[in-house]
């Protein structure tokens, strides 16, 4: 995507992009012959096709970081599980394992904590009376 | 008025670039693996998933290095498969694969789920087909640009049904991967799957051959054999309904 001054036949220059936090993105173009100042405002469906090729408007700054995308997009459906929180839970038995991790899950998302730790797992136990698991 | 590829000014957000770095990223990253196989079919239910996971195994107990990578995003069924309960789980801060059972190395959506949760992304709720196809194939690119892989002899890419993911698999590889074909043994079978195979012969994909599943059963034709003399390709295996181990062994052996 380009964006010409027609009067002054000139391709205007990117010059700031705004992400006001509602799923909208804005761009500032600017003639760098005349000074005039265009904004392309996109809505969240387009927003959201850009995030998808993983490309950032008025170009990186520094590398993507690992699963980038998957991070920020994708709804994992509960709190995530720190390496150490998961080689815990990877201890207990396999036939209540999955009763354990729900309840962690369910003990995390109540109290709006988005990682599980072992000293998440510690309080947790503490205060459910969940001694042994 | 001058039209788009006459303006050619730097484009400060470089946006080609960027692509170029994405794919330049997955190159490297697969750098190490030296073969890659797409195992596909254009019918849901054949057992891609079951075939895929058989045969890595039995192709890592006779010392490959193997991973798989599964790109059935809406379905993950390969932890199941490969589960090795005292693993460590891919992540995003840990993108080193899960080695799973045999020693096979995996990645799959379903480790990043909640068991039981769908495969939804934030964004708008309204017409969100026009971008989810867009974001599936982005979580496609990291699975292959982000994971460690490694150094691996094999990666067997478990596609889902349909063709769309292998389209965009060729995309972000740049090369059609070989293809390895599964079917069960019925005319309904057969049809679906020569779509799928006439679709990647058309995208320049190497025919490894043919696997028939679920052979010897209540499953009546002969479409491994129809598609092998239409492609010019061999059936390599017919699965029973109870294989052995043996018969994962003689798959393996023909690849």
């Amino acid at each position: 995507m380009k964006f010409l001054c027609v009067e002054c036949d000139q391709q205007m220059a990117f010059a700031q992009r705004e992400l006001p936090g509602d799923g909208t993105l804005a761009a500032t173009f600017k003639c760098p012959k005349c000074g005039r100042v265009v904004a392309m405002l996109t809505n969240p469906m387009e927003t959201q096709l850009v995030s998808s090729l993983g490309v950032e408007i008025g170009g990186r700054t520094v590398p993507a970081e690992p699963f980038e995308m998957l991070r920020a997009n994708v709804v994992t459906g509960g709190p995530a599980w720190s390496g150490d929180a998961q080689e815990r839970l990877a201890r207990v038995p396999s036939f209540v394992r999955g009763m354990v991790k729900k309840i962690y899950a369910d003990y995390a998302r109540e109290r709006g904590i988005t990682e599980i730790t072992p000293a998440i797992m510690d309080n947790a136990r503490t205060e459910l009376g969940l001694e042994g698991m | 008025m001058r039209t788009y590829h006459q303006l050619t000014d730097p484009d400060r957000s470089g946006l080609l670039d960027q692509i170029g770095t994405q794919r330049r990223r997955v190159a490297e990253r697969l750098a190490g693996v030296r073969r890659i196989v797409a195992v596909m079919s254009g019918k849901g239910g054949v057992g891609k998933s079951y075939v895929t996971a058989h045969l890595a195994r039995a192709l890592a107990r006779g010392g490959r290095n193997m991973g798989v990578l599964d790109a059935d995003l809406n379905g993950p069924t390969i932890p199941g498969l490969l589960r090795d309960s005292d693993a460590r789980r891919t992540t995003h801060e840990s993108p080193e694969p899960t080695s799973g059972l045999d020693g096979v190395k995996y990645v799959s959506m379903g480790q990043f789920l909640e068991e039981g949760s769908p495969l939804s992304f934030k964004g708008p709720p309204a017409e969100s087909f026009v971008w989810r196809g867009a974001m599936e194939a982005a979580a496609l690119r990291e699975f292959l640009g982000d994971v460690e892989w490694g150094t691996l002899d094999v990666l067997l890419i478990d596609l889902p049904p349909g063709m769309q993911r292998y389209i965009e698999l060729c995309d972000i590889l740049g090369n059609p991967p070989s293809v390895l074909t599964v079917t069960i043994p019925t005319p309904e079978s057969r049809d679906a799957v020569r779509r799928a195979m006439r679709a990647a012969v058309d995208r320049g994909s190497a025919l490894l051959g043919i696997v028939e599943n679920m052979v010897g059963g209540e499953l009546k034709g002969t479409a491994g054999d129809d598609l092998a003399a239409e492609f010019a390709t061999a059936v390599v295996a017919r699965i029973p309904w109870h294989p052995t181990p043996d018969t994962w062994n003689r798959l393996a052996a023909q690849l």
